[in-house]
């Protein structure tokens, strides 16, 4: 691949005035049970900004992003070292609860996962659960977040139907307005458009540039077109470690790394 | 074309399907036989067919509705030889109602228009000719064709009758005598603290008064019908009177349309469904019976659900796998193959000595020391049934909830975790109904199994004959220490117990039928709901 396929204006990371470790990963090993997945990874996350993690399968991208609500506590026999900070404040602050950091760092899944429940019970779950019950609040937050998430108007006349009848797009979509409902800081997306078509798929793009003035974004990708055009920084990983890590014009453009040009040359992956 | 047969490296596999669907041939074949003979044998009960005059060989002359037709034991297999079994009634008369009578000695046969099949109270049908009939004013009217009908409305007003009587006694005598019962025992009470009684002693001879007013009452009402009785001849010629009283239904075999034993046909159906039984149980209804089995199977679903579906949730969600979890659930896999007479044993040593000898003592001691030591709890009753029968299909309901639960898409549990709720929220906003189709089917299978189940209920609170219904119209109005029947027992005590065994027969293939109607009509109402659910949960497309 041609890395002048980072046509996409890359937006330099000073425009933003958020502050620049708002994700701050230190040091951080992490095992399943005896397989170590993650080694020694040292990376900042800006505010306000888009930043892709690319790298072949299976090289820790996905147990990264899981790391940063703690999804992955979820898993038996894990273990970490080092730490990751958010705004300043481990997550792992034994005065943080995992509930109100999840509640912070919203997430989208590769395979989109609605519930089966009507469409507007998808998009207000995060808020009825924290006990919203007015419904005028969730009216509101409701379509919000479904504008935001660019699927008001085709569903806004069937609020009331099961979300699994809408098409596979649409439902990506229900499931980043079901994340961005009870407005977190942080979008974690992990290869949010895997299973979806081209058309679907420039949507959510489209879509992850308007996000980016209010959520902090992390995306996993698979496509290395998808990553120049989304994201400002990115981060290549390889066998769990962070091999290179910079602003997405200049990995695209003139990686410092030989396995970095390698892969989004594809001579690799 | 003879490369291709000789390929001896292509799979031989085919013989395989003739094989395997040799099994479920065979399978369905010997459950469509036994529906169609359950089906035929027990509908066959309410068909009323014509009933012969038979003249035999040695001169003896038979009438009665013909019941069974076999090869003789005793005649050589490559020369079968018949014999017929007759139902000829008058039992009080016969000894038995039934007559087996040798085909070969048959000599004559005819279905004379004027034989009458009359079914009674007491005594079993009767075969007869009629002669006269007095009705209630005391009128006696030859019998001929044209009198039918004046026979029938006096056969209809003796069942009126009968009802009002039911109810004066069943019902007012039946609610005096509890109201006695327990002034009696508040009397004992009172006469042992040595406190007044005479508040008492007036209460109880007040119902004494009235208990005696409804009994005059009640004679007042039988002396109505004394009169009406009707006059019969069997087919030895004898002449017997019978009071019309005794009498619930009368017939012209012989002499009826297609139309009128269809309306007896549903009659009967009709009596059966709704009515009380007579006669040990081998007729009249089983309303008592299908009523007993429904309230405990109900009882039973609403017990077996939620510990189930707890203890599931449990299990699957909340447990950390390990030596102890798999313990624990090979235990619950195997308590779904232990015999249910073992739970029967269980129910009545634990269940109700223990725990209704404890209730006993703590709430109903003063009913245990002033009336001879009557246990309530401490004895065997619709709680007790429907506890030992939820305890038995439990791991049915367990099973199946785990099962449902592993089966909701990682996704979704996800998806909740990562909306920031708890686990508890996750299991029941998005576990529980995404799997409650699936926990249905578990229920079901748990009410199919708990309604046939007969071995343990004999144990702990089914009865032959109940007096009352565990649910009625009097306070508390649930009553749940009572026994009550249960089809499936009923059946095991028709066809085993009764003494009159060629009676019952036909009773136990209309009760199995019955059973088999009930659990189906159950689990259909169940299958109804889970695949509402399911339309709910699952969506058009993906
Ligand atoms: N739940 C798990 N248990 C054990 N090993 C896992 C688990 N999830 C992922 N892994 C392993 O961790 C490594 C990294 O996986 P992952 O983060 O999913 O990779 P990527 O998303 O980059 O394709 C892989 O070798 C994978 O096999
Ligand atoms: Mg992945």
């Amino acid at each position: 691949m041609n890395p002048s396929a980072s046509r996409i204006k890359v937006q330099p990371a000073t425009e933003s005035e958020g502050r620049k470790d708002y994700i701050r990963i230190q040091d951080y090993g992490f095992w399943y049970g005896a397989k170590k997945a993650l080694d020694a990874i040292s990376l900042d996350v800006p505010e306000r900004r888009v930043v892709a993690f690319i790298g072949p399968s299976g090289c820790g991208k996905s147990t990264l992003l899981r790391n940063l609500n703690r999804m992955n506590d979820l898993v038996d026999g894990i273990r970490h070292e080092g730490d990751i900070q958010i705004a300043g404040r481990s997550i792992y602050d034994p005065g943080i609860e995992v509930i109100s950091l999840r509640r912070r760092v919203g997430m989208v899944f590769q395979k989109s996962n609605p519930f089966p429940k009507s469409i507007y019970d998808n998009v207000v779950y995060a808020l009825r659960i924290m006990g919203v019950t007015d419904r005028a609040l969730l009216d509101e937050a409701c379509e919000t977040s479904l504008r935001k998430a660019a699927l008001w108007d085709e569903v806004k006349d069937r609020l009331n139907d099961s979300a699994l009848g809408l098409s596979g797009g649409q439902m990506q979509r229900l499931c980043i307005a079901r994340a961005i409902a009870n407005r977190p800081e942080i979008l974690l997306m992990d290869e949010p458009c895997s299973a979806l078509d081209p058309i679907a798929t420039g949507k959510i793009e489209e879509l992850i540039h308007e996000l980016k003035a209010q959520f902090t974004i992390v995306i996993v990708t698979h496509s290395m077109q998808q990553a120049a055009r989304v994201s400002d920084h990115t981060a290549f990983f390889y066998l769990g470690k962070l091999i290179e890590y910079d602003t997405t014009e200049k990995i695209f453009m003139n990686p410092s790394q030989a396995q970095t040009e390698a892969y989004i040359s594809g001579r690799f992956g | 074309m003879t490369q291709v047969t000789n390929d001896t490296s292509a799979p031989k596999g085919e013989p395989w399907v003739w094989f395997t669907s040799l099994g479920l041939i065979v399978g369905l074949t010997m459950v469509a036989g036994l529906l169609a003979l359950v089906l035929y044998n027990g509908f066959s009960v309410f068909w009323a067919p014509p009933v012969p005059t038979v003249k035999l060989s040695d001169g003896t002359v038979l009438m009665g509705q013909m019941a069974q037709h076999r090869v003789r034991p005793d005649s050589p297999a490559s020369q079968p030889k018949y014999e017929r079994q007759y139902q000829v009634g008058l039992r009080e008369l016969n000894g038995t109602s039934y007559v087996w009578a040798d085909e070969a000695k048959i000599v004559q046969e005819n279905f004379p228009p004027q034989t009458m099949g009359l079914e009674r109270m007491e005594n079993g049908p009767a075969f007869v000719t009629p002669i006269a009939f007095v009705d209630s004013k005391g009128q006696r009217v030859l019998f001929k064709k044209e009198s039918f009908e004046g026979l029938t409305s006096e056969v209809e007003y003796a069942a009126e009758i009968r009802e009002e009587l039911n109810a004066i006694q069943r019902q007012k005598i039946g609610a005096v005598n509890a109201k006695m019962e327990a002034s009696r025992i508040d009397l004992r009470r009172a006469e042992d603290r040595s406190e007044p009684t005479a508040a008492i002693k007036t209460q109880i001879a007040a119902l004494e008064l009235e208990f005696n007013q409804l009994r005059e009452l009640a004679e007042k009402v039988k002396a109505q019908n004394a009169l009406a009785k009707i006059e019969v001849r069997d087919a030895r010629g004898r002449e017997v009177v019978l009071p019309m009283a005794t009498i619930v239904r009368a017939w012209l075999p012989n002499d009826m349309s297609v139309w009128d034993r269809v309306s007896l046909f549903f009659s009967r159906l009709r009596e059966f469904l709704f009515d009380e039984p007579r006669e040990a149980n081998t007729e009249g209804g089983l309303m008592p019976a299908i009523f007993g089995t429904l309230v405990m199977t109900v009882f039973m679903s609403l017990m077996v659900t939620p510990f189930g579906v707890i203890a599931a949730i449990y299990l699957r969600e909340y447990a950390k796998d390990g030596v102890v979890l798999r313990m624990v659930r090979i235990s619950v896999n195997n308590l779904a193959g232990v015999p249910s007479i073992v739970f029967g044993v269980f129910g009545l040593g634990f269940f109700v000595y223990v725990l209704g000898g404890s209730i006993d003592q703590l709430f109903f001691s003063d009913q245990l020391k002033y009336n001879n030591n009557t246990p309530v709890f401490g004895t065997g009753g619709l709680l007790w049934c429907s506890l030992t029968l939820a305890l038995m299909t439990l791991p049915v309901v367990i099973v199946a909830t785990e099962e449902a639960l592993s089966a909701v898409p990682r996704g979704m549990r996800e998806a909740s975790l990562a909306a920031g709720a708890s686990k508890w929220q996750t299991i029941r906003d998005i576990l529980l109904p995404a799997s409650a189709p699936g926990i249905l089917t578990g229920v079901i299978l748990a009410m199919a199994r708990g309604a046939g189940e007969v071995a343990p209920l004999m144990l702990v609170g089914v009865v032959k004959l109940a007096p009352t219904l565990p649910v009625d119209m009097v306070e508390p109005f649930l009553h749940f220490d009572r026994k009550f029947m249960h089809l499936g027992f009923h059946i095991y005590d028709l066809g085993f117990q009764s003494p009159d065994s060629d009676a019952a027969r036909p009773m136990v293939f209309a009760t199995t039928l019955l059973l088999i109607v009930l659990v189906v009509c159950l689990n259909l109402g169940a299958i109804t709901i889970r695949n509402r659910l399911r339309a709910r949960y699952k969506g058009a497309s993906f």
